[in-house]
């Protein structure tokens, strides 16, 4: 075998541990992807009733965030498994192994996205279930998968540098409460434009909205009307944002992956 | 089992090919953390088929110096070689000789004893019933085999660590490096790590060992370097460490505190006394002829002893000496 064939080897022997994890602890699997679903009900059934969107069913609206949200909670995921690793020396035992050493990041971004897809089809489910359907064909339908899961793939990369660089506990919590007010402060469970002029603003230009706002245009979902320019390019948006987050954070984990021997 | 028999193997070709010179070398290697230099002209040469023992107090560079040996840190200054590697050109095949037993047991802890080690196996690029095989043959050599298929997470101390080597044996490496692998277990776990350690030099593994416990380099390590401050102060054999701080002592404690002095007296000039344990002790050269004309003495004194001992330093003393006199 060539170094190619060991590497992509290497990363499917560190993707299919987590396949171990999964049938060591069931429970754990399905509280993750139950959680979404949780907040789905949460908002579709308890606060849902007192949002009306112009023209369309909440439901129908809400559905396109929650997916786009998901890819965002994945984040969290992410760092606390690699932070896990480094701190607990596995990472080091890797390191010491010779294992191709692109290996620990590839398996792992494997693993999170498959957990993803199947995060997603779960969601996908319950939302056709509570009456959502994507109306614009299975073509855009596709589409918008891509697009949500091309979100996802960008915030692996922030998700590997945020593991590799925050070891303390306490930044790690802070961390993960912290991903929520970023996954609430976007156009996923109401629109922009009902916010303060600022903060509707910056909602506006998180790449979770541009994501689900996308997400809605291609499965034929109401969108909320919002004359931001923001919201008039989210296609494009939903396309550059991810890219730039790549280019941004792919480069920082391999450095910071390299300084671990520093 | 032909993975074993290639081990043994490989380590007598080691053995042959490295046999004359030193399977570890390290040449004032470097490394600073800022101001703080964690390494700093740190030398070290440990021959084929030995255990060497690295000891000294936490911050003195031991696990940096093993780090730099196993290649997961680049010393800013200074050279190092292992199994005839060199660690920053030959980082690879380094790798691909060593073993390294970290001081956190890094394994997966919801996987089985099993799963782990197969996994490092497939990661060290064994077949896959390769890796089963070696994993079994593993595990029944640290007497894991009954339970292999716990997850980790239910494992003891002692059991972690002894998995923890095993995963550190899968490629039966020529050189093995342990950092602290003893620290945090209770005697027993220990005790089970030593028997360990021991069967591994058997097979004529060379070992550099790191230790806060100077009974543990005393019991484990053929040769011991002292390191403080980020460099070797000492180093010799445990005996020849001893002979650093003074010869041998006759050590007599005596029944009733009242004769201290004349039991000092009979020791000589360089009497020591210490009250508080009713022990007096001095210089023996000449060991046995200086106990037995002790024990003479007492006698015709009517000098009751609880004890008489020739005693010989302890590596602690070796140590508060040696890192004192660095200071």
């Amino acid at each position: 075998m060539n170094r190619l064939t060991w590497a992509l080897a290497d990363g499917w022997t560190v993707t299919r541990r987590e396949f171990t994890h999964w049938s060591a602890n069931p429970g754990q699997l399905i509280a993750g992807l139950l959680f979404p679903v949780m907040v789905l009900l949460l908002f579709a059934y308890l606060l849902g009733g007192g949002i009306e969107v112009p023209g369309g069913d909440y439901r129908e609206f809400l559905m396109p965030g929650m997916f786009a949200m998901t890819m965002v909670f994945g984040l969290e995921g992410t760092f606390t498994a690699i932070g896990n690793d480094v701190t607990k020396g596995v990472t080091d035992r890797f390191r010491s192994l010779p294992m191709a050493s692109s290996a620990v990041v590839s398996g792992r971004a494997a693993a999170d996205m498959l957990t993803t897809v199947l995060s997603l089809a779960v969601l996908i489910v319950c939302g056709l279930a509570i009456g959502w359907s994507a109306d614009n064909g299975p073509g855009n339908a596709l589409a918008a998968v891509g697009l949500l899961l091309w979100l996802r793939f960008a915030l692996l990369w922030m998700g590997i540098w945020l593991g590799l660089k925050i070891r303390n506990p306490e930044a790690v919590m802070a961390l993960q409460i912290l991903v929520w007010p970023i996954g609430f402060l976007s156009n996923a469970l109401t629109s922009p434009a009902t916010m303060p002029g600022w903060l509707g603003a910056i909602a506006d230009w998180n790449p979770l909205s541009s994501t689900a706002a996308a997400a809605r245009e291609l499965f034929g979902n109401p969108g909320w009307p919002n004359d931001s320019w923001a919201a008039a390019h989210a296609l494009e948006l939903a396309l550059a944002w991810p890219l730039l987050i790549t280019a941004v954070f792919a480069p920082l984990s391999v450095r910071a992956y390299r300084n671990l021997s520093r | 089992m032909p993975l074993s028999v290639l081990g043994t193997l490989n380590r007598m070709l080691y053995g042959t090919l490295y046999g004359m010179t030193y399977t570890i070398e390290a040449h004032g290697l470097v490394k600073r953390y800022g101001a703080r230099a964690a390494l700093d002209g740190f030398d070290l040469t440990v021959p084929h088929g030995t255990v060497h023992g690295l000891l000294g107090p936490n911050g003195a560079g031991k696990t940096t110096a093993v780090r730099v040996l196993t290649t997961l840190l680049r010393p800013d200054e200074g050279t190092a070689s292992v199994a005839g590697f060199d660690v920053a050109r030959d980082g690879a095949e380094v790798r691909r000789h060593i073993g390294l037993v970290g001081q956190h047991a890094a394994l997966d802890e919801v996987l089985s004893g099993r799963a782990n080690l197969e996994m490092f196996g497939r990661l060290s690029h064994l077949r896959p019933k390769a890796a089963a095989r070696r994993a079994g043959e593993l595990l029944d050599r640290f007497g894991l085999a009954d339970t292999g298929r716990k997850p980790v997470k239910a494992y003891s101390g002692g059991m972690r660590r002894r998995l923890d080597l095993a995963a550190g044996l899968i490629l039966s490496p020529p050189v093995l490096f342990l950092d602290e692998p003893t620290t945090g277990l209770d005697p027993r776990g220990r005790a089970e790590v030593w028997a360990a350690v021991r069967a591994l030099v058997a097979d004529g593994t060379t070992v550099l060992l790191t230790t806060q416990y100077l009974e543990e380099a005393d019991q484990l390590a053929h040769r011991i370097s002292v390191v403080d401050r980020g460099r070797q102060v000492a180093e010799g054999t445990p005996e020849e460490l001893k002979k650093t701080v003074g010869g041998d002592r006759v050590e007599i404690v005596v029944h009733d505190p009242a004769d201290l002095p004349a039991a000092a007296a009979l020791l000589g000039p360089d009497a020591e006394t210490d009250p508080d344990t009713r022990r007096v002790s001095a210089p023996a050269p000449d060991r046995m002829a200086t106990l037995t004309a002790v024990v003479h003495d007492l006698r015709a004194h009517g000098i009751a002893a609880d004890d008489v001992a020739i005693r010989r330093p302890t590596l602690d003393e070796v140590f508060l000496h040696l890192t004192r006199s660095a200071a």
